[in-house]
């Protein structure tokens, strides 16, 4: 009887999953977010990228991304670095170029994203083969992690205010933790405007008015980064201004 | 329909039923009391929503999950893949 290695891994149905990573300065945290999702991904047995789209990080962020390449392999990273900061909208557009996967999970390369929740999020995008299934922090066992009360209040009634104008179908639009089909992030990318926090909204609600099918899954956002940048006056009005724009115009 | 339009047709058909109800521009003897009742609604209304929005917000702010165990872990993984990468040859800073 020949040995035969069994997989105990997953369907190899032929879907891949491409993840986005913009990166600006993130040169201690990418190795980290690199290894989590190569660790989650190895686990769960779906095939896999992972595109660094650095935008010309002065820390040498690119140069870590190299070694990586060499760690982990050419197949499972693919850099695709620009000149300079250009903007989430451009940096999807053009890790796509090359991403050969059927899905496309965006996240933030800072850790506040985590990888464990991937299989979560293809569970549920096959439960109801949604087009998009977006992170939640507001939702179920969805939180966060080092916000004071001022941070939490501003999340909230920022969330609330959207709610009431745009009535979404969303419960988290400014979340960036994100699983799209392919073909659904090249459509709506290419249609959105928006910069920041509004992109993702926009995103959301475009994707709507597409008649797209929207998931939801919880998750725990981690942010290390809140003391040093605090949310100020300048994101709030822009986030108005933004938000005031989708009322009027979707 | 842009949200804008749903909202100003929305606010629209209410301010006609409330005028309609209330001043009875029409003379269409509605009944005094009827029209007691709906000369206050829209403040009324309003006074209303901004309470439940409070409500709701303060709420949602005090049910805000606050994931100390989320955090915790991530510090654990963070040291192993440290610890790991550098296994692996990878040159890190810190």
């Amino acid at each position: 009887m020949s040995a035969r290695k069994t997989s105990r891994s997953k369907p190899n149905n032929g879907d891949k999953y491409s993840v986005l990573l913009p990166t600006y300065n993130e040169r201690e945290n990418l190795p980290l977010i690199v290894w989590l999702l190569v660790k989650y991904f190895d686990e769960s047995g779906y095939k896999y990228e992972i595109i660094v789209i650095d935008d010309g990080s002065p820390d040498g962020t690119l140069k870590v991304a190299e070694q990586l390449q060499k760690i982990y392999g050419e197949d499972k990273i693919l850099l695709r670095p620009r000149a300079s900061k250009l903007g989430l909208g451009t940096a999807y557009i053009h890790g796509m170029k090359h991403a050969s996967g059927n899905f496309i999970f965006i996240m933030d390369a800072d850790l506040s994203h985590h990888p464990k929740f991937i299989k979560e999020f293809i569970a549920k995008q096959k439960e109801g083969d949604y087009d998009l299934v977006s992170g939640t922090r507001y939702r179920g066992n969805g939180g966060v992690y080092g916000w004071d009360l001022r941070r939490k209040l501003i999340s909230r009634g920022a969330n609330f205010l959207t709610q009431v104008l745009l009535r979404p179908g969303a419960s988290d639009l400014t979340g960036s933790f994100r699983l799209y089909k392919k073909k659904v992030l090249e459509c709506l990318v290419e249609r959105c405007v928006s910069k920041g926090y509004v992109f993702q909204m926009e995103m959301i609600v475009r994707a709507r008015q597409l008649n797209y099918t929207v998931g939801e899954v919880p998750i725990t956002f981690v942010d290390r980064v809140y003391g040093e940048s605090k949310l100020g006056g300048n994101e709030i009005v822009s986030f108005v201004k933004g938000l005031l724009m989708l009322f009027v115009t979707t | 329909m842009t949200k804008l339009m749903e909202w100003l047709f929305g606010i629209s058909v209410v301010l006609a039923a409330w005028v309609l109800v209330a001043f009875d521009p029409l003379d269409l003897s509605v009944p005094h009391t009827y029209r007691e009742v709906a000369w206050p609604m829209p403040l009324y209304l309003l006074v209303s929503f901004g309470c439940y929005s409070l409500a709701t917000v303060g709420y949602r702010v005090a049910t805000f999950n606050d994931c100390q165990e989320a955090a915790r872990e991530l510090q654990g993984q963070i040291k192993a893949a440290k610890e790991d990468l550098r296994s692996k040859g990878l040159k890190m800073c810190n």
